[in-house]
């Protein structure tokens, strides 16, 4: 399995170089950044598509008459359209710039949710959710009447599917909210069986791709999905940016959500009328900068090919399962049959804190705590995990350095 | 390997770390408050009993944390022993003053006892994993519920 897969996999030497900050060293040691999932790298194209439209083409967008404005309205524009091609929607204006997917949950918890849901309704959410996918609709269910139903997860950190169905069957579930692909167990949610049993009990479906979108090709027309929200900040581009994509007439129907500038047709003191969608939901000036580096990332991972991105993540993920399987007192937390490049662990004896000082200490950056998933935690009966997760630029030494260190780490704490 | 980290990581933390003396829950207290820590999940719970004296008779902790964190909470359940509200508060300004600086004054027996969480000035993000105790403790006799290290 191995040898095919790494017959695929891309260039790591040649994407690696396209990173600067992975020259660092930290306490004196190689940098091993395993902390992707929380936030990844950045590409040097990113990096110079911002500074090249600071140093040379800026201005505010969708408003100046002048050279500059316009030059710059197209190249933040430019974005929207990489990204409708990106996760293949049917039209440049299903695509919402957010702040990040946090953003992009809250606008449809609150214009979907009180513009569109009913008091009485429920939304079902699944228990593997980070905190942004669980406290918007918290949010709503105390001001709105909207129940929040949990689907339950198995000992393994899969969907329990048929108790997901189950949670559906009185009809009162008027949206699916749940992740693509968990921050912590690295599972993928079934993401088509989930719209079908939502669909066919009257159930729109939001994704939470935060982590899926950066490791596999998402394609919102073939999953058959409501909305879907991710951010930029994960997929190799700047923070500050972030992604609601969501069907059309959906957009259209909702409300806005934030009010101001950008966001209207006409403003008089008696009322005021939207402008079309996406611009409805984008008040205020937007992150230009932001919008035009998630650009350049995105034609980074285009480059590179969602084929050979997850190629190379699934090698890299059997390579850290085999190798941390192999330690005894390290525990893989999470046993999902289809999943990505996220592994969580524990280690007998050292809590998930020291864990990652120790870890910290080699070079080696790995994250530790709840992982914004307290309830999850809970499930699991945990209070924490130390966490590695990898990107287009690990390497599988990166790991063996992990394995190899955490041999050490036990000793230390032995 | 870890040398470097001994100053974190000295043979009385793992200790007390691995195994704490007092990280129970008192069968009688007149005096509790829970800690926080939002960021990492660490949570604490002390329990004050004290005596007729007005003394701090003894103190217990139930938490779930780091090395840091139980080490801390367990060293402070000892030296609280024995001591009125005034000087454990005052106690709790020096020992956080450390945590930040690094620097204890010499001679105080108490904080000689805790001069070996000292090392986490060094360590930023790990700094309230030690004093997080220390705010539940200071919460438990002002009366209030709980604390945040936030």
């Amino acid at each position: 399995m191995n040898v095919v897969r790494r017959a695929v996999a891309l260039d790591v030497a040649a994407i690696r170089a396209q990173f600067p900050i992975l020259n660092e060293t930290v306490r004196g040691k190689k940098l091993v950044f395993l902390d992707s999932a929380a936030s990844a790298q950045k590409p040097r194209a990113v990096i110079e598509a911002m500074v090249h439209a600071m140093e040379h083409q800026y201005a505010n967008v969708h408003r100046g008459l002048h050279w500059m404005s316009e030059r710059t309205t197209e190249t933040y524009e430019g974005t929207r359209d990489l990204v409708a091609g990106l996760i293949n929607a049917r039209d440049r204006s299903e695509i919402v710039f957010t702040g990040n997917s946090t953003g992009a949950l809250n606008l449809v918890a609150y214009s979907y949710g009180r513009g569109i849901l009913k008091p009485g309704q429920a939304v079902v959410i699944s228990g593997m959710e980070h905190h942004s996918n669980i406290v918007p609709w918290q949010l709503l269910r105390d001001a709105h009447g909207i129940e929040l139903r949990v689907a339950p997860i198995t000992d393994a950190g899969e969907l329990d599917v048929a108790a997901f169905e189950d949670l559906l069957r009185d009809g009162k579930v008027g949206l699916v909210s749940i992740t693509h692909m968990s921050n912590v167990l690295g599972t993928y949610t079934p993401a088509e069986r989930i719209v079908a049993i939502a669909h066919a009990h009257g159930a729109k479906v939001m994704f939470d791709g935060s982590q899926a979108v950066v490791h596999r090709r998402v394609d919102v027309q073939a999953l058959d999905a409501d909305f879907y929200a991710f951010t930029g900040h994960k997929l190799y581009g700047p923070t500050g940016i972030g992604v609601l994509w969501a069907r059309r007439e959906l957009l259209e129907a909702m409300p806005p959500f934030l009010g101001g500038g950008d966001m209207i047709s006409s403003v008089t003191y008696e009322r005021s009328t939207w402008a079309q969608v996406p611009h409805k939901f984008e008040a205020g000036t937007p992150a230009i900068l932001e919008g035009i580096g998630l650009g350049a990332a995105v034609r980074f991972v285009q480059d590179i090919g969602y084929e050979a991105i997850a190629a190379h993540e699934a090698s890299l993920t059997d390579h850290a399962l085999a190798r941390l399987g192999e330690i005894d007192g390290v525990h893989v937390i999470g046993r999902a049959q289809d999943r990505g490049g996220v592994v969580s662990f524990t280690l007998d004896g050292a809590h998930a804190h020291d864990v990652a000082t120790l870890l910290d200490r080699q070079g080696i950056a790995v994250r530790a705590g709840h992982h914004c998933a307290e309830p999850l935690m809970h499930r699991l009966g945990l209070d924490s995990t130390a966490r590695a997760s990898f990107g287009v630029y690990t390497t599988h030494e990166e790991i063996d350095a992990l394995a190899e260190a955490l041999i050490r780490v036990r000793e230390f704490f032995a | 390997m870890f040398d470097d980290l001994r100053d974190l990581y000295q043979e009385v933390i793992l200790d007390h770390g691995r195994r704490p003396r007092h990280g129970t829950r008192l069968a009688a207290f007149d005096a509790s408050a829970k800690g926080d820590n939002p960021m990492c999940g660490d949570r604490v719970q002390v329990f004050v009993r004290h005596g007729a004296d007005g003394r701090i008779a003894q103190t217990g902790f139930e938490a779930r944390g780091c090395a840091i964190s139980i080490a801390s909470a367990d060293l402070m359940a000892e030296v609280a022993a024995g001591r009125t509200d005034t000087d454990v508060r005052a106690l709790a300004d020096a020992f956080r003053s450390m945590a930040r600086s690094g620097q204890a004054p010499d001679g105080d027996a108490a904080m000689e006892r805790l001069r070996p969480l000292a090392g986490v000035h060094e360590y930023p993000s790990r700094v309230k994993c030690a004093t997080l105790p220390w705010h539940a403790l200071l919460a438990a006799l002002d009366g209030q519920g709980g604390a945040s290290s936030e």
